[in-house]
């Protein structure tokens, strides 16, 4: 392998190790994101994280919005957090499950006081976050530290042959150093779930994967719709792919040869003590399931691209790369990685996952990602059903 | 490892559609296999954009297109050697309902 890059990261009160250092400004639901940017605007260098949910949700749905908002503030590219929300008892209840990680945590909430003294109140807390913050220094990490996570977007015939195999290396290769990576995309497996199937590491995990499969397609066929434009996009019959099972197995390209360890429902950590690749039960749309990635403990994610997907997320570098030559061109400042040679036959395989390697190791130690310096910030939920 | 860059790639030997490399007119052209490395000539009926599929065999409706050496669809018409296939001539065999 040669020498070896150093990895560093920012090691967390509970042991987690992230590669950016952020703190952020959580709005527990879309009325308190105005105080949430305020304050983010009143103290520069903290991030807010603005999203249209958190009102009259119940159930299995509602759980899933605190999941996704504590898994974020959880994740180890956060440093501290102040969460803003309009009443205090779930404002109080996100911020206890992020607390649980040792990191520095503030609740405020909004009813009898008004933005603009909560606004004054969370900002002196978050200058203080942000400066005790930037003092945490970079240490040592391996990549058994580091979760990746991967979901592709704007997929066109090209990712099946060249961007989603080049994130199929990096996969195998970061397993194999005893790391963890997520997939998912539950719907996009259709044609191939029986691939992925074949690859779950026992009966318990197989089942559990064909049931979180199954679901998901009867949800999906129960409506009865003409998908066709909607799964696969517009944007993959553009650039050539004319179904799901053919856009499926491009997808599962990038999936690497490891076994699949286990199956994670939206949101969920994984294990620590159990490395390896997991399947997340997801939406394929890309903000969405980015986001539910990120708030189960991903740092880092690769997006292969067709046709040129521009998304990012707040808390996590997403990396983007194709093998499609006008993409490369076109929208060249949103690509991290060109992997159109490998079509071209100018590398090998081999070749393009060391590129993809190098700029993982350069963008884990610090160097932004084109999503990170072009603002793309997207944060997006999964809803399951309507609001109360 | 240099070679000709392909005008054509089918996944594994036995695909029968392959994959645009670049903006093709019709003629024919060179290709390969990406798994097998099988290098193989073929001639296009229509022009195609980059990352577009054709037909290497002719095709009747209800055939099965196979992509990855998998099926991942079915031929809604008949289809010629060296045509143009997309949602016009092929369809999904598993979301019965999404037709063009």
């Amino acid at each position: 392998m040669g020498s070896k890059p150093r990895l560093t990261g920012y090691r967390r009160q509970n042991g987690t190790m992230g590669i950016r250092n952020h703190v952020i400004i959580l709005p527990l639901d879309d009325l308190s994101n105005a105080a949430a940017e305020a304050v983010a605007k009143v103290i520069p260098g903290t991030l807010a994280l603005p999203h249209a949910f958190g009102r009259l949700q119940f159930g299995a749905d509602l759980e899933l919005t605190f999941q996704t908002l504590i898994g974020t503030g959880r994740n180890a590219n956060v440093a501290a957090v102040v969460v803003i929300g309009i009443e205090p008892k779930w404002t109080q209840k996100v911020a206890d499950g992020i607390a649980s990680t040792g990191k520095p945590v503030a609740a405020f909430s909004i009813e009898g006081k008004g933005d603009l003294q909560v606004i004054a109140e969370a900002s002196r807390v978050a200058a203080m976050f942000l400066q005790d913050a930037s003092e945490i220094q970079r240490e040592q990490a391996e990549i058994g530290d580091l979760i990746m996570s991967i979901k592709c977007g704007e997929s066109d015939t090209t990712s099946g042959l060249g961007s989603c195999p080049t994130t199929s290396q990096a996969v195998d290769r970061w397993v194999a150093a005893g790391g963890t990576v997520f997939f998912g995309e539950t719907s996009e497996l259709t044609g191939g779930e029986h691939l992925i199937a074949d690859r779950c590491i026992d009966d318990a995990c197989r089942n559990l994967f064909q049931t979180t499969y199954d679901n998901y397609i009867k949800v999906i066929e129960s409506t009865g719709a003409n998908l066709l434009g909607s799964q696969p996009t517009q944007g993959n019959i553009a650039g050539g792919l004319t179904t799901i099972e053919e856009k499926a197995l491009g997808n599962i390209a990038k999936t690497g040869s490891v076994p699949v360890v286990g199956v994670l429902t939206p949101a969920q950590e994984p294990p620590r003590d159990k490395p390896g690749l997991y399947f997340m039960d997801t939406s394929s749309a890309a903000a969405e399931c980015v986001t539910l990635m990120a708030a189960a403990g991903a740092v880092i994610h690769l997006f292969p691209t067709g046709q040129g997907n521009v998304i990012g997320n707040p808390i996590i570098p997403v990396l983007k790369l194709t093998a499609n030559i006008k993409t490369a061109r076109s929208m060249k400042e949103h690509m991290d990685l060109d992997v159109s040679g490998l079509l071209r036959y100018e590398y090998d395989l081999t070749k393009a996952g060391d590129m993809m390697m190098e700029v993982i190791d350069r963008t884990v130690n610090g160097r932004l990602c084109t999503a990170e310096v072009m603002g793309h910030r997207e944060y997006t939920f999964t809803k399951l059903y309507i609001s109360a | 490892m240099a070679i000709t860059p392909p005008q054509f790639l089918l996944h594994h030997d036995g695909d029968n559609v392959a994959v645009a490399m670049e903006d093709l007119e019709p003629g024919t052209l060179h290709g390969r296999s990406v798994k097998q490395g099988t290098e193989s000539t073929a001639v296009l009926n229509h022009a195609i954009p980059l990352g577009h599929k054709f037909a290497l065999t002719d095709l009747a409706e209800g055939d099965a297109i196979i992509k990855y050496g998998i099926k991942v669809g079915l031929a809604s018409a008949d289809i010629k050697k060296g045509d143009y296939i997309h949602t016009h001539n092929m369809r999904s065999y598993r979301w019965e309902a999404s037709r063009a």
